[in-house]
């Protein structure tokens, strides 16, 4: 028994050689029964906000002040997104423009910080070059500084460069933030030098080998930096440095419909709704395309 | 004869020297190209980071009200932070048994969740990992929080406890001195899948699928010594990646114990070291005394990060 056992992992293993990808390596039956009960479990709790902000986006208004409040609507309609679009609709700096607003801090700060943070992050995983290590420990350890005290100094430095009340006050300081270049760095030192090697070898410039084989190469990385900084960016009213009306962003917009009291409880559960429904569709297409890329070129010396 | 060998090594000497030359133009040019890659991010980075943060270890030693210029007075917030206030060091100690609890085994929870979510495919897979992720991505989740601890019997889990015969009086959870700290402790660790959860979820993504071929025919039996032989070294720079995120997250834990036990909390219970910044910071408006604890915290941060990275050296040793 045991030993036909043996011949037929032997054989099993046979088969593996020839076709990999025929059946999953080490798995069981129970194994996988008892991941999948916990991932029910758990999920259910880290699900809530998700399920309640739904719900409270479709109550009516007697139902967001029923007390006790309930999780679950029973009567869903879809009054307070028309009477938040009336609202919006009566706001005098046009919504366009909020919308316009928006599009470029978020877009801006988002894709000029994967850009910056990764091109900087490069030379850091790669090279040698006198005082990398010091640019580098530099980077990690300005995440550990409470930014709190460091709002002071930034704003005056925002105010001595007179980008102050511009897009760029928001926009530029976003470009440096810490945690992508090491996001980037720690993803691009796991490329075999092999890879860029050859590159070289045929004289291509660092400039071509960047664009052409190291980010392809880590595509889960920047799509998950951008899932960050776009929540990051996203959730800035911008309030702290944008004085000008026609330059604030969506956020802001709705965060001053939602502050309009109790009479605006319906409109602002809609807008709870859209403040999180927008970086969850960001999120969605930006992770089917991380598992996307790996499943097709799976690349790696 | 001589002559023509002579002359031979010297060719070859110049040649060498051509090399060289071609080699350190070649260094510099390369160089040249690194510095330019590099500058945008550093120049920005120095700008609106390094110098802020230098500006504020500065104003630490200064007594600063943020409406008159700052004085210098030395060493005194420092004295004062851990020689006369009594509430920075039990934030102090909160904050310490926060980061204790909940670093490592948040830190473990996400590894745990992201190499669990990887088994699936397609989109389970992206539900899955979008489910997880919700509370950090759904603003202001703590909402939910409150309406499960409210502290009258309407609460969720005042409910739940009386209908059971646990309970016989409803608890107000959150000003209750003793409740406070526990039940930060588990909504912080229910908000933890985030960042370090995305990049493990990434790291994943990246490791070499004929690795685990491999290491099928050299005899690793299950999905455990898979993950600890051939997953966790392979995707070593994210667990550095995710400890650093983690440190920084669960020693700088604030809006959760401003939102539900709020700030000061019963007898300070829910008191960290950021929210006492906070307190000094935007209510008192005291930046120097605040630069001060932020100070603190970093040292504390940056001796935390140091032990971590020693130890995750070891990891598939």
């Amino acid at each position: 028994m045991a030993k036909n056992k043996e011949k037929q992992t032997t054989v099993r293993r046979k088969l593996f050689k020839r076709k990999p990808r025929e059946k999953k390596l080490n798995r069981s039956m129970a194994g996988n029964g008892i991941l999948f009960f916990i991932m029910f479990i758990c999920g259910i709790f880290m699900a809530l906000p998700l399920v309640m902000i739904i719900n409270n986006a479709l109550k009516p208004l007697d139902e967001i002040f029923q007390f006790p409040p309930k999780i679950f609507v029973r009567n869903p309609t879809l009054e307070n997104f028309s009477d938040l679009f009336v609202l919006m609709n009566n706001s005098w700096v046009p919504f366009s423009r909020y919308i316009f607003n928006t599009i470029i801090i978020t877009g801006g700060g988002m894709v000029g910080h994967v850009i910056c943070a990764s091109l900087a992050a490069y030379p850091l995983a790669k090279h040698k070059f006198p005082g990398k290590d010091i640019l580098f420990n530099m980077v990690v350890l300005s995440m550990m500084f409470s930014w709190t005290v460091t709002q002071i100094p930034q704003y005056l430095i925002i105010s001595w460069l007179h980008i102050n009340n511009t897009y760029a006050a928001l926009i530029l300081p976003a470009f440096s933030f810490g945690m992508g270049l090491y996001l980037m760095k720690q993803f691009m030192e796991q490329l075999p030098d092999s890879l860029m090697e050859s590159a070289r070898l045929d004289g291509a410039s660092e400039w071509k080998i960047f664009w052409t084989i190291v980010m392809p190469n880590v595509k889960p990385a920047w799509l998950t930096l951008a899932i960050f900084q776009f929540q990051q960016m996203w959730g800035n009213t911008g309030s702290l440095f944008l004085r000008n009306e026609e330059l604030k962003p969506l956020q802001y917009s709705l965060q001053q419909i939602t502050a309009g009291g109790t009479a605006r409880a319906g409109a602002a559960a809609a807008v709870t709704f859209i403040i999180a429904a927008v970086p969850i569709i960001f999120f969605l297409i930006c992770q089917n395309n991380v598992i996307e890329t790996m499943t097709t070129s799976g690349m790696k010396d | 004869m001589s002559h023509t060998t002579t002359n031979a090594t010297g060719s070859a000497e110049l040649l060498e020297i051509n090399m060289k030359q071609k080699k350190l133009g070649y260094q510099i040019k390369r160089n040249k190209e690194i510095y330019l890659m590099m500058a945008p991010y550093f120049i920005l980075f120095f700008l609106f980071t390094v110098l802020p943060v230098v500006v504020s270890i500065g104003l630490s030693f200064t007594y600063f009200n943020m409406l008159e210029m700052p004085t210098f007075i030395g060493w005194k917030n420092y004295i004062k932070l851990f020689l006369e206030d009594d509430i920075f060091l039990i934030s102090l100690k909160n904050t310490l048994i926060f980061a204790v609890i909940t670093g490592p085994i948040s830190y473990i929870l996400c590894l745990l969740f992201a190499w669990i979510i990887n088994e699936f495919h397609g989109k389970v897979r992206s539900l899955l990992t979008l489910i997880f992720y919700a509370p950090s991505i759904c603003g202001n989740a703590y909402m939910v929080w409150n309406l499960i601890l409210t502290g009258d019997r309407y609460g969720y889990l005042n409910g739940i406890l009386i209908k059971l015969g646990i309970l016989d009086n409803p608890i107000l959870w959150m000003k209750t001195e003793k409740w406070i700290l526990p039940i930060l402790i588990v909504v912080q660790l229910w908000l933890s899948l985030g960042t370090g959860f995305l990049s493990f979820i990434a790291g994943l993504q990246t490791v070499d699928k004929s690795l685990y071929e491999a290491a099928a025919l050299d005899g690793v039996k299950n999905r455990w010594q898979e993950l600890w032989y051939v997953t966790l070294p392979s995707m070593k720079p994210q667990l550095m990646f995710g400890a650093v995120m983690q440190i920084t997250q669960s020693f700088a834990v604030a809006d959760i114990s401003i939102q539900l036990a709020g700030n000061p909390s019963v007898n300070y219970a829910g008191a960290t070291v950021v929210t006492h910044l906070l307190d000094y910071g935007s209510t008192r408006f005291d930046m120097g005394y605040a630069s001060a604890i932020a100070t603190v915290l970093f040292l504390l941060m940056v001796g935390t990060n140091k032990l971590v990275q020693k130890i995750l050296r070891r990891v598939g040793d």
